[in-house]
């Protein structure tokens, strides 16, 4: 396992709020690593409603979702933040000097003083759909990604959805499947025109089977997965299946924050409204993922909560340094800072 | 206001009064009815406020948008008259509208 890589300040999750607080943090020459489970960042601004208007960002009247996570990577831009995208920390581990580690699934660590958890409502994971039972299905023959394709030779193959990744995984696991069905509710789909007809191609030359309907029961023992019935406007069909790949999109998670041992109130993290610190010292959780009295889940709020819990980060990184606070508009350090002179 | 009447899985009935203008997700969330989560807050991403229009009412609702058909592939036991409460906009017209809520959202 390579070293972990030393920083003064990782921000878990990169949405407005986390951001946000790389500017922050940056005011007071805090360096910050930023980790986020989606390929991009923006958090649900970028992944749930990127051409929507948001009416209440102070001084914009309106601006969409992407339109605000684009001006805040120009606003963070010279404090030199790195990313990771992609992947998620699953382990946050205080250290014997008052330090923390911090590991993701992509086998990334981080040693730090300062953790921002700006979580938003959770990690997005893929969506199980309520089909009853899968839970006892699943890791043995439902997946909800492809990690190896050689897991997939030879067996019958469900695919179930109609966007992109239904679509691609059909594409690339039918050549080595040893039958594979595609089922999705309707007989249109959200993916690419040409995944489509390629898609449609195979079901022509009876390369694959194309099912309009939907996944109601399945059959197997021991997690081992046999049949699975599908509702059609025809009546009900059992298909052989021994592979189940469902793309019903992400949903948020808590996700691993619960396993970190910080208190919790309703899959919330309780923080004092002075240093939006947790139960924790050294650990600060900013945005929707925290709750106080007041709370109020809003992007200012959280810009209000990431200034405070820099300030107080900062203080505590440097018990002995003397503070001061200053503005972005007089100050020529912070002015240096920014590139302006 | 128009009288809107959701009925749970379970046979509950909800009689509430949506204000015009606003959506019947919102009137769901204000009156507290079981059922509906509107996980995304209304920004037609979640597909977590299904609902089934009662068929009398179906015509009159309409269909939905692309972009709402897209999610509704994310929801569970999707049927002919199934729509997303917040996309359905509350008018005069739809006064005594009756819908169903699924037994679970996506």
């Amino acid at each position: 396992m390579t070293a972990p890589i030393e920083t003064d300040v990782v921000i878990i999750g990169a949405g407005p709020v986390g951001l946000f607080a790389v500017f922050e943090l940056g005011l007071w020459d805090l360096k910050c690593h930023v980790i986020d489970i989606l390929d991009k960042v923006g958090g649900q601004c970028a992944e749930l409603y990127p051409e929507k208007p948001i009416y209440d960002i102070p001084g914009f009247a309106t601006i969409t979702g992407q339109g605000l996570v684009d001006n805040l990577m120009e606003q963070i831009a010279p404090f030199g933040a790195q990313f990771h995208l992609n992947q998620m920390v699953t382990r946050l581990e205080p250290q014997d000097d008052d330090r923390f580690l911090i590991e993701t699934d992509a086998e990334s660590r981080f040693l730090c003083r300062t953790v921002f958890i700006a979580a938003g409502g959770g990690s997005f994971q893929p969506k199980r759909p309520p089909i009853p039972g899968i839970e006892a299905f699943e890791k043995h023959s439902v997946f909800y990604s492809v990690r190896r394709m050689e897991d997939f030779r030879g067996h019958d193959i469900v695919i179930v959805g109609g966007g992109d990744s239904a679509l691609d995984w059909t594409l690339n696991l039918q050549p080595i499947a040893k039958s594979l069905t595609l089922i999705h509710r309707r007989d249109a789909f959200r993916g690419a025109q040409d995944s489509v007809n390629k898609m449609r191609a195979l079901v022509d030359a009876g390369q694959m089977t194309l099912k309009i309907g939907q996944v109601i029961e399945l059959g197997g023992s021991d997690g081992n997965l046999d049949t699975v019935s599908v509702k059609t406007a025809d009546g009900n069909e059992d298909l052989n299946c021994t592979r189940l790949l469902p793309f019903f999109g992400l949903t948020m998670k808590l996700g691993p924050v619960a396993d970190w041992g910080l208190n919790l109130h309703e899959n919330l993290i309780p923080v004092d409204t002075e240093k939006f610190q947790t139960s924790q010292p050294g650990i600060y959780a900013i945005g929707d993922i925290n709750t106080y009295p007041g709370k109020l889940k809003l992007i200012l709020s959280g810009f209000h909560e990431a200034a405070l819990a820099a300030h107080a980060a900062k203080k505590a990184a440097s018990p002995d340094e003397r503070v001061v606070f200053q503005y972005t508009t007089s100050s020529s350090n912070l002015q240096k800072k920014l590139g302006i002179i | 206001m128009a009288k809107i009447t959701f009925t749970t899985h379970d046979n509950q009935t909800f009689d509430v009064e949506g204000e015009e203008g606003s959506t019947v997700m919102e009137t769901a969330i204000k009156n507290a009815v079981p059922g509906i989560e509107a996980e995304c807050g209304g920004a037609c991403a979640c597909a977590t406020c299904h609902v089934y229009v009662a068929e009398e009412w179906s015509e009159r609702v309409g269909n939905p948008e692309p972009m709402e058909e897209d999610m509704l592939d994310f929801a569970y036991d999707v049927r002919p008259t199934s729509r997303l409460s917040c996309q359905i906009r509350i008018t005069s017209e739809l006064d005594g509208l009756a819908v169903t809520v699924p037994e679970r959202q996506g």
